[in-house]
């Protein structure tokens, strides 16, 4: 910690001597705008936006869907809406979340950072990038418009055997639900693939796999999650699709199928899943902390280390789902155990992120606000968490709202506070403006007291016994006081989602101009105009250490590389329609598959076979002919 | 190394074509992206069959009727279709040879024999299928119908996407299109090929050999 040369403050937050206002910066020839333009990109930031704008449009759906659960539940012995309806609402909203919000709003951050982190001019393979987002689209589209057919999945968010077979869901619910989120896992493999290509590739002269900043570290960690998590489920979801559409007997006990097949499966996907949502917001704070603590993260090398000990643990923790199940003590001890050692790296990162602020000058804004909201509620839900790691534990708070308070306190508390604590750290060099603070200081105080008031009286409903996933309580069971707060709650975080989209709105259009640095803050993305040109680098810096923009004279190296203006563009690869036809393809391909003929989803492939040729065989750096805008 | 000769395309998705673009060439490790990317794929595919082979290893004996595995397996003819997809391997790197030494008739007539001995792989899994079926093992019949069937059929439509991709090689060879500098390409359709080989080896011991 005692570098020499080590400054945090030679680029003070806006004073920079080369924080040059952004529309100083935009020498050279406009990007290309339209419609048309954002649907054939390849750009990694364009693509990156539009994650984020889609998650956000995902969020209000599973957020509007969460408060009519919430108004059902405001009572006992309401009935507002149908039991049937009810378990559309949370199968939906747990889908939604996860699967349309969380992992991508990670994934839109993923995009847009980690190649600017790297010094890279854009992801390794970037119209399969742009095919990843599209297929997501589609896909989150896909199980949306199950709602209009008045059949939304209602098999829980997890899906168990034999809830989902023919014979206890006979309609099209469980069908959209399985094929939707086959699409999505397709989605999910090629961006892990994508993302450890870029990372291990991309990375600019000198910029070392332990040089890299934590954000990519845990995009790194992540994206290997994926890549091995995400075809588990897909057989999953395939022996599951085979068992409706085809009658095969995978889960079917009957004839000799194992429901618990389906749980093991489920989980070894579902436990680093969880790992997959959370690491990205532990890597985003890993950056906002040490940024306004004026100080480098505190054991740098151990959070890189705890956070590669979490993905690999992650493995080997997935039955601690199953307590109930019945697996014998045997194999719950030893979930029992390795479920208690998962703890000790994440304890080590709350440690590290508590010694970045000790004895830093910290200063306080939303995005730091939100960094220090995520280490204390997370440590909240990590604490129930500890709690039914113990068997007998569990067994009482199984299927209670005391675990739904849990993974709520780390879903939300940890995963979306740290994004939007991202959001608001890295909005300026999205947008080259300033996030309002005001409002972003009305926005984590709606957040943080909504999100307790919300979660917090669940713990309490969950210990008198109310189980989840059931539309109604008696009243017997004294929880409606609870069920109250949790409903104001609940629309407290909706007022606090409206103050959100109104600032970035605001922002986006008139918030305050951000230099190349207005954090002073440490990494490589902080060295380029902000919003980057299109190549991001003129010419690829050198790297020389951690924190490249904390030493005078690195700082000045790269920035009089990253700053300058090319005399000739770098040469970036030119959009392609192909992503969103072939995108199209693969979701037919899965949707085709609900006909239940099995030659009909063959005409979907036909064409994403046609689609995938074209794209092979299109050139991405051909010239572009009389239509090049080189200025 | 091989990757110094394979720098063609290297870094940003010029899978085809692609030419020179100074800095799509510079990767921090030197290796070709492509083939990073690809390797990733292959540990990605190596779960996704780890899954269907464990399913079938948890199910197996726990069908409730027959036919049962050992009363319908043929496995010298099992073995001899095993015998041709390891030749169609062989058949691989000699057609990489050919591509990388640009000998135009070499690298055609090899991967004219991949082509060939992944079709008669798929021929034998097609006539094992049709035979099982008759002998009443069908895809609803059993769970150790479904596991089979789905396991070997996800294996069988990997290698129909191999034949499929090793024919549009074949034919850009006869054209004149696979260049020397074309090899990597040549080289990950081989990674593909030899992948989908060593998938199949897994199965053939753990679902034909061990009874």
């Amino acid at each position: 910690m005692s570098e020499t040369t080590l400054n945090p403050d030679m680029a003070p937050d806006d004073t920079a001597p080369d924080s040059a206002p952004s529309h100083m910066q935009h020498g050279g020839h406009d990007e290309p705008t339209g419609l048309w333009s954002w649907i054939t990109t390849v750009d990694h930031k364009r693509i990156g936006i539009m994650y984020f704008l889609t998650s956000l449009v995902f969020l209000g759906i599973g957020g509007i869907e969460a408060l009519i659960i919430r108004l059902q539940l405001f009572a006992p012995e309401q009935a507002l809406i149908s039991a049937e309806t009810y378990n559309q609402l949370f199968t939906m909203h747990g889908t939604t979340m996860i699967f349309l919000v969380a992992m991508p709003m990670a994934v839109a951050f993923f995009n847009y950072v980690v190649p600017l982190q790297i010094g890279a001019r854009d992801v390794a393979f970037p119209r399969l990038n742009a095919l990843s987002y599209w297929i997501y689209l589609f896909g989150g589209i896909y199980l949306n418009v199950s709602w209009f057919f008045g059949a939304a999945p209602n098999n829980s968010w997890v899906g168990y055997a034999p809830l989902t077979n023919t014979v206890y869901n006979p309609g099209l619910n469980a069908d959209f639900w399985v094929l939707g989120l086959s699409i999505l896992g397709v989605s999910s493999i090629m961006g892990g693939v994508n993302f450890i290509t870029t990372i291990i590739q991309l990375r600019a002269p000198g910029m070392k796999l332990m040089r890299m900043p934590i954000f990519t570290w845990m995009t790194f960690v992540t994206s290997f999650l994926l890549v091995t998590a995400l075809p588990v489920i897909a057989v999953a979801l395939i022996l599951l699709a085979f068992d409706r559409f085809f009658a095969t007997n995978f889960f079917v006990a009957a004839s000799g199928g194992d429901p618990v097949l389906w749980q093991h499966l489920f989980w070894i996907f579902g436990h680093p899943e969880v790992y997959i949502l959370v690491l990205p917001a532990f890597g985003a704070i890993s950056d906002v902390i040490p940024a306004f603590s004026r100080k480098p993260l505190f054991g740098y090398p151990v959070v890189v280390y705890a956070g590669v000990l979490i993905g690999f643990i992650g493995w080997g923790v997935w039955s601690h789902h199953m307590f109930t199940s019945g697996l014998g003590p045997i194999a719950d001890s030893f979930f029992v155990a390795t479920t208690m050692i998962i703890a000790i790296p994440t304890g080590v990162k709350i440690f590290n992120w508590m010694a970045t602020m000790w004895g830093g000058r910290i200063k306080f804004n939303t995005a730091m606000n939100f960094a220090i909201g995520l280490v204390a509620l997370f440590t909240v839900g990590g604490l129930s968490g500890i709690m039914h790691s113990s068997a007998p534990v569990d067994l009482q708070q199984h299927d209670s709202y005391f675990v739904v308070a849990h993974f709520h306190y780390v879903i939300v508390g940890g995963i979306l506070l740290g994004m939007f604590s991202g959001l608001y750290y890295w909005f300026p060099k999205v947008t080259g403006r300033f996030m309002d603070e005001k409002l972003g200081s009305w926005h984590f105080w709606t957040t943080l007291i909504g999100f307790n008031v919300t979660f917090f009286p669940m713990h309490f409903s969950g210990m008198y016994g109310m189980p989840r996933r059931t539309w109604t309580y008696s009243s017997e069971l004294n929880v409606g006081l609870y069920n109250q707060l949790s409903t104001y709650g609940g629309f407290i975080l909706a007022i606090s989602t409206v103050i959100l989209l109104w600032n970035i709105w605001k922002s986006a259009r008139s918030g305050a101009e951000a230099g190349s640095n207005p954090w002073g803050a440490p990494s490589l993305e902080w060295s380029i105009p902000s919003p980057p040109h299109h190549y991001n680098f003129p010419a690829l810096p050198t790297v020389q250490s951690r924190e490249p923009m904390w030493h005078e004279a690195e700082r000045k190296a790269i920035e009089a590389v990253t700053l300058a203006h090319p005399e000739v563009e770098p040469e970036m690869p030119n959009p392609s329609y192909w992503p969103i036809l072939l995108a199209l393809g693969v979701t037919a391909t899965w949707a085709l598959v609900m006909t239940g003929i099995w030659w009909v989803p063959l005409i979907g492939f036909a064409y994403t076979a046609f689609c995938t040729y074209m794209w092979a065989f299109e050139d991405p750096f051909a010239k572009k002919g009389a239509e090049v805008t080189h200025g | 190394m091989a990757e110094a000769v394979m720098g063609h395309g290297a870094g940003h998705d010029a899978s085809h074509g692609g030419g020179d673009h100074d800095g799509h060439h510079y990767t921090a490790t030197g290796l070709n992206s492509w083939k990073v990317g690809f390797w990733t794929f292959i540990g990605s595919e190596c779960l996704f069959f780890g899954t269907l082979l464990s399913t079938y290893m948890v199910y197996k004996g726990a069908s409730l009727e027959g036919p049962y595995p050992l009363d319908i397996f043929d496995i010298p003819l099992t073995t001899l279709s095993t015998f041709v997809l390891l030749m169609s391997s062989l058949a691989m790197v000699l057609g990489l040879d050919g591509v990388q030494k640009g000998s135009r008739g070499k690298a055609a007539f090899w991967l004219g024999v991949v082509v060939v001995f992944g079709s008669i792989f798929l021929g034998f899994q097609y006539y094992e299928f049709n035979h099982f079926i008759h002998e009443g093992l069908t895809l609803q019949h059993s769970v150790f119908g479904s596991t089979f069937y789905v396991l070997t059929g996800f294996h069988g439509a990997h290698v129909t996407v191999g034949v499929i991709w090793m024919t549009t090689l074949l034919v850009q060879s006869l054209r004149g299109k696979l260049t020397p500098d074309k090899a990597l390409q040549v080289e990950i359709a081989g990674l593909y090929w030899h992948f989908v080989d060593i998938v199949w080896i897994v199965i053939f011991v753990l679902v034909y050999l061990i009874p």
